[in-house]
């Protein structure tokens, strides 16, 4: 071989590169009526008994009615639902409007008792099974094998209505019902349930278009659609991204017309890269520091004082400030100041404040309990961005209490989740909590009601559940909400956990859309972005 | 030659083997439960765990899993992903946007660098050859993360002269910038690489045989100087192409290309075996290849070598 063949070889190289590109040089000629928002690849197939991540969530919510949708300001309206009664929120019925989901079949009863039928049992493996605890029978689906196939508390009358009994009364059953997992599924779902996912039919205001996995996925107005938040575009592409900064990126070159996340490099300069373009929203999302009951010096007394006392060790206001630039507020009760229900000034709240003096006198009463020894670490998870405020707050403590605190970084999500459901984490932890739909019973029950799956710190007093079963059970939602008072008072007194920030979305729009509003949720209110 | 062929194919397959072994009991001894991590803060019950578990084929045995893993090779299944996709589907379509991507750095670092790297070689100690130095020096210096959004930000945003970002499609025009940025951090070797064995042998033996022979300088550069500089080049750049592949991982990133980097750096996050082993295999039998490759291209540039 001589010089010719490098010549070739070259040369072939140069042919193979110019092939592949010219059968890919087609850009442009893209569909740009749509509206460009920013999306990501979702973890599971598009069913909404399987979907509990943001990124399937914000599709799943255009393609589906449920009985009830909220609108931005978490105000939950029927949808498929003509009327939802009950008397003593135990015993619901349920009638429903004349439906159809885009495939042309009609949305029944029997749409929603097997669709949530399917979700519960255990045998499906559905992500959002734990949805439908409060009905009747979900215990014989959820024993391992089922003792069920289906929940004994639901039960159809005839097409346009079914009955739900819960185990016991529920003051946000109601509420709840607008939720993903509860969405009705047409008969195509039940056919095939593996590929249905990646191809979804629903009977939302936007119907499936396509998924091009880890690019994009398009969903076009539904013609049919009926409810009360019809979309006022064209339809919506979620572009999927990698990394914010480019999401950032496009935003700024026009080529993204709405970002619910600004990253964290930007957060000093986009409200002047942006202009009124920039967008605000306090959410229904926050981050507590969590201690589990059976670590060492935070058991019993002992441990409401040393918790009291770091929590007022924290100067939220100012790690809020220099850290997210405002786009933290400090926590003002275990729950979320968006949510319904929420009080400000809770007596006990004080221990949210500042207050270095008073942490030292709890931190040195503590001591004379058990004298305090070794460091006080804060677990997180590195893939998170958490690093630099679980840092922040850790010098808060040190600086205050003069001892060792120290952030304790785990690689990932995972790693530190594990650690925490196996209660073997043996130090403090981060964790948050974003509302899957706008009740502060949701936060109460599932963080700190004794057993509770996401009890995250094994928190449990029987004053506080027998508080909060009394709330469920209220005559009205006032009444209710007095009592879920009393039972904050309880965490109090008890610091069942540290609540630290609650989250202000930082966003933005293109000057292609007029108008893009973030709701309750901290999701675009996808359906009134107008093009 | 072609016996040489096939015993580096056939010796491929324990390599392969071996290290998919080795990467599927890594991807397995990787701490934290993937099926836990699904939950989300939420966290799931036991009975769900197990049954999601089960789905995925987790509850068995590290070896059986493997054992399995290699059956469905065979056939050319890769197994499921978590988001219930076939891992082939992934497969066939990152690894073209990537090979393009890549193909298309390999081919700029080796023009650039060669033809810099000659030029440089030819000059040495010269002003241009002082600055090619600085310059890959600063190169190599530069981390690519920095490359890659000075190049975003300035030629995407600032001056408007390339897309930002470049989505599916992937096009030639779209991946130019990435291609450089990609290619960037070779070029400097390369350039460095062709501009050493140049100087060196400018001033062989054979380079002033030819020269007296008569030949013209045109030909003595290309056939004598060049073709023997090109050695440890085609080397550098041979291998480069497998690592590019997989070291496109921080550009892709930042200019949003869906290819083997985002795909795969999720797929370890989320702790998925069948997808990274998957992926990571692909890669490996890439790398082999190419390396293959590089062996026969020695022979075609010294005659000398000889495989039998």
């Amino acid at each position: 071989m001589r010089i010719k063949t490098i010549t070739a070889v070259i040369a072939a190289g140069i042919l193979a590169a110019g092939l592949t590109v010219a059968g890919c040089s087609s850009s442009g000629g893209d569909n740009t009526d749509l509206v460009l928002v920013n999306g990501g690849e979702p973890q599971r197939p598009l069913v909404p008994t399987d979907v509990n991540e943001n990124m399937g969530g914000r599709v799943v919510d255009r393609l589906w009615a449920g009985l009830k949708y909220y609108d931005a300001n978490g105000t939950a309206r029927n949808e498929v639902a003509q009327s939802i009664d009950t008397t003593d929120r135990q015993h619901y019925k349920v009638t429903l409007k004349d439906w159809k989901f885009t495939d042309g079949t009609p949305v029944t009863a029997k749409s929603f008792v097997d669709a949530w039928n399917y979700g519960a049992l255990v045998t499906n493996g559905q992500l959002q099974n734990s949805a439908f605890t409060e009905i009747a029978g979900y215990d014989d689906v959820q024993s391992n094998p089922p003792k069920a196939q289906t929940m004994s508390g639901l039960k159809v009358l005839d097409d346009h209505t079914f009955t739900v009994d819960l185990k016991e009364p529920s003051i946000d059953f109601e509420l709840e019902l607008g939720y993903a997992p509860f969405y009705p599924m047409p008969d195509a779902f039940f056919k095939d349930p593996k590929g249905f996912g990646n191809n979804p039919i629903g009977n939302g205001p936007y119907k499936f278009s396509t998924w091009e996995h880890n690019v994009k996925i398009e969903v076009l107005p539904n013609p049919d659609y009926h409810g009360g938040r019809p979309a006022k575009n064209k339809g919506l592409r979620f572009v999927m991204y990698q990394s914010y900064d480019t999401a950032y990126a496009d935003l700024l070159q026009g080529n993204l017309d709405a970002l619910d996340i600004i990253p964290d490099t930007a957060l000093t300069t986009y409200e002047k890269d942006l202009g009124d373009r920039a967008i605000h929203k306090p959410i229904a999302y926050s981050q507590h520091i969590g201690i589990q009951s059976n670590v060492p010096h935070f058991s019993g007394e002992e441990g409401v004082l040393r918790r009291k006392a770091i929590s007022m060790a924290i100067n939220r206001e100012q790690i809020a400030q220099n850290i997210f630039h405002g786009t933290r507020v400090p926590c003002q009760d275990f729950t979320a100041f968006t949510l319904p229900g929420f009080r400000p000034n809770l007596p006990g709240s004080d221990a949210l404040k500042f207050n270095p003096d008073e942490a030292k006198k709890l931190w040195a009463q503590a001591n004379t309990i058990s004298p305090w020894s070794g460091t006080y670490e804060i677990a997180y998870n590195a893939d998170g961005g958490h690093q630099a405020w679980i840092e922040a707050v850790a010098n808060s403590v040190k600086n205050t209490l003069g001892i060792e605190a120290v952030g304790a970084p785990y690689p990932t999500f995972k790693n530190l989740r594990d650690v925490i459901t196996d209660k073997t984490i043996g130090k403090a932890f981060r964790y948050g909590w974003q509302g899957d739909y706008p009740s502060i019973f949701e936060y109460l029950t599932q963080l700190f009601l004794t057993g509770s799956g996401s009890n995250n710190t094994l928190y449990s007093n029987p004053e506080y559940d027998r508080l909060l079963h009394q709330a469920e059970a209220a005559a009205t939602p006032e009444q209710a909400y007095d009592i879920a008072a009393q039972a904050q008072t309880v965490l109090f007194k008890d610091m069942a956990d540290i609540p630290v920030f609650d989250y202000n979305v930082a966003g933005g729009r293109s000057d292609k859309v007029k108008k893009a509003e973030i709701t309750w949720s901290g999701l675009f209110d996808f359906e009134n972005i107008e093009k | 030659m072609a016996w040489y062929v096939v015993r580096r194919l056939l010796q491929m397959i324990p390599v392969f083997f071996g290290a998919t072994l080795l990467i599927y009991a890594m991807v397995f001894l990787i701490p934290g439960d993937p099926i836990q991590a699904l939950g989300g803060e939420k966290g799931m019950s036991p009975a769900l765990e197990a049954s999601i578990r089960a789905q995925f084929h987790l509850d068995q045995p590290f070896i059986v899993q493997y054992l399995d893993f290699i059956k469905g090779i065979v056939t050319l299944d890769f197994g499921t992903s978590f988001s219930g996709r076939p891992v082939r589907d992934e497969l066939v379509r990152a690894f073209p946007i990537t090979f393009r991507l890549a193909l298309m750095a390999v081919c700029i670092e080796f023009f650039f660098g060669v033809a810099f790297g000659l030029v440089a070689g030819l000059r040495k100690g010269k002003l241009f050859d002082s600055t090619m130095l600085v310059l890959s020096l600063i190169i190599i210096a530069v981390p690519i993360f920095v490359v890659g959004f000075l190049a975003q930000y300035l030629l995407g945003i600032k001056w408007g002269l390339a897309p930002v970002t470049v989505g599916a499609k992937a096009s030639f025009g779209d991946l130019l910038v990435p291609a450089f940025v990609l290619g960037s951090l070779s070029f400097a070797y390369v350039l460095r690489l062709t501009r050493n064995a140049v100087a060196e042998n400018v001033s062989a033996d054979y380079v002033r045989t030819a020269t007296a022979k008569g030949l013209g300088r045109p030909r003595v550069i290309v056939v004598h100087i060049l073709r023997n500089s090109l050695i440890p080049v085609v080397t550098f750049v041979g291998t480069d192409l497998g690592f590019l592949m997989g070291g496109a991982v921080v550009t892709e990133g930042i200019f949003n290309i869906p290819g083997v980097g985002g795909t795969l750096y999720q797929a370890i996050t989320r702790g998925e075996p069948p997808t990274v082993v998957a992926f990571v295999t692909v890669l490996i039998v890439i790398l082999l290849l190419t390396n293959l490759i590089v062996d026969l291209l020695y022979a075609a540039l010294d005659p000398r070598i000889r495989y039998a």
